[in-house]
């Protein structure tokens, strides 16, 4: 399944509904590289709050989509770890250090909106 | 015996059964008696030794007449629950059937002293009946107080894991007590689901009960305080001790990951200081 990718003013929110497949996982990866710069977004949210797993693979590409996007001037943050899932990662060291997360989509968008007001920008 | 050495086994079985259900009541008095003398009948009603003593002698002799210990298990069991539950200690019980033991062990002498042959024989039908009624036994026991202390162990575990929120979005989780990993894991779970829950931004960890820390203990803090910050959280960790602080550094444990405060006290400051809460004294 293609995760569908939603422009929201400044931002760009993709929502995982599903497990992904490694291939998915990478095609989000893409898309979203490709997006933030088409849209010039400030900052991305990945809500992967309705996984209960999450493998190695798919933290290696969350972790290369948060740096892609710094790269190409986006501050990234992972939403919506559950319990279950958080507590999986660190016991096999995927620990998604350096990244910014949060509780779910509301604190990810506070989050950005605080750091887009510690800009130079208007507002 | 006519039948030759085949049928000697279960010809002596047949013969020892019926001897001992014979003598049934003079040998059981011997026992009580001798169980009287050592003490081991203390807390129990006349009663209950008549029933209870009863029941296990024919047990035994059950298990030697039908080569089955299906009802010694069975009877164990209960018997170790009832035993524990009332503070019988297991020198009572195994010492019991130690005289039991005894007493069945004499009165194979007394039947077949004339005919060494046959004497041993009986013994060789009769011992390993004996050690497996007594094995089954002293397992039970062991079996029925492991399950108490687990029992014990897990009340423990739920009363000493509160995560108590002092303010929006401030957990404070006191741990008390020495952390194994099953309790580590534990304090984990409750923690993160607290998180979300109670959509806190900041956990105090407070560790000033927590009498020794070893590398894996610190490794599981350092794993709370990561799985924490998954889900957006900031973990603090406060009342490490100078003796706690000093063989953490010891071992070389990655100290600086831990966001440790002085007391708990530092840590609610640090965290109204994060989440921007001030304190204002009013007037009077």
């Amino acid at each position: 399944m293609r995760v569908p990718i939603l422009k929201q003013h400044d931002f760009l929110i993709a929502s995982v509904q599903v497990g992904l497949i490694d291939a998915e996982w990478q095609q989000l990866r893409d898309d979203l590289s490709r997006k933030v710069g088409d849209y010039r977004s400030f900052g991305v949210i990945v809500d992967i709050s309705s996984l209960d797993v999450l493998d190695s693979y798919a933290t290696r590409t969350l972790r290369s989509i948060a740096y892609i996007a710094a790269l190409r001037g986006a501050k990234t943050v992972i939403v919506g770890i559950q319990p279950d899932v958080a507590y999986s990662m660190v016991r096999l060291g995927l620990t998604l250090e350096n990244i910014e997360t949060a509780l779910d989509l509301e604190d990810g968008l506070s989050i950005l909106s605080a750091a887009r007001k510690g800009g130079a920008g208007p507002e | 015996m006519a039948n030759g050495t085949a049928a000697g086994g279960a010809n002596i079985t047949q013969e020892l059964v019926s001897n001992f259900k014979r003598e049934r009541d003079s040998l059981r008095r011997q026992w009580v008696a001798q169980m009287t003398a050592q003490d081991y009948l203390a807390g129990l009603t006349s009663e209950e030794i008549e029933s209870e003593s009863a029941t296990i002698y024919d047990t035994c002799v059950g298990c030697l007449e039908t080569g089955s210990y299906e009802g010694a298990e069975e009877y164990a069991l209960r018997m170790a629950e009832r035993g524990v539950l009332r503070g019988m200690t297991t020198e009572q019980i195994i010492g019991g059937l130690l005289v039991l033991r005894d007493v069945y062990g004499r009165s194979l002498f007394r039947w077949y002293q004339q005919d060494m042959q046959k004497l041993s024989g009986a013994l060789d039908t009769y011992e390993p009946v004996a050690n497996k009624i007594l094995a089954i036994v002293a397992l039970a026991f062991i079996q029925e107080k492991e399950r108490v202390v687990r029992q014990q162990q897990e009340a423990i575990r739920e009363l000493s894991t509160p995560v108590l929120q002092v303010r929006d979005k401030m957990l404070v989780l006191p741990i008390i007590g020495m952390i194994d990993s099953q309790r580590a894991r534990q304090l984990t779970e409750q923690l993160l689901i607290a998180v979300k829950e109670n959509r806190a931004k900041v956990v105090i960890v407070d560790v000033t009960g927590v009498p020794a820390v070893d590398s894996k203990v610190a490794n599981h803090l350092l794993q709370t305080i990561d799985a924490a910050r998954l889900m957006g959280a900031r973990a603090i960790i406060t009342g490490l001790s100078p003796d706690v602080a000093q063989a953490l550094v010891s071992i070389g444990v990655d100290v600086l990951r831990f966001n440790a405060v002085g007391n708990l006290q530092g840590g609610i400051e640090e965290a109204d200081r994060i989440l921007g809460y001030k304190i204002v004294v009013g007037p009077e």
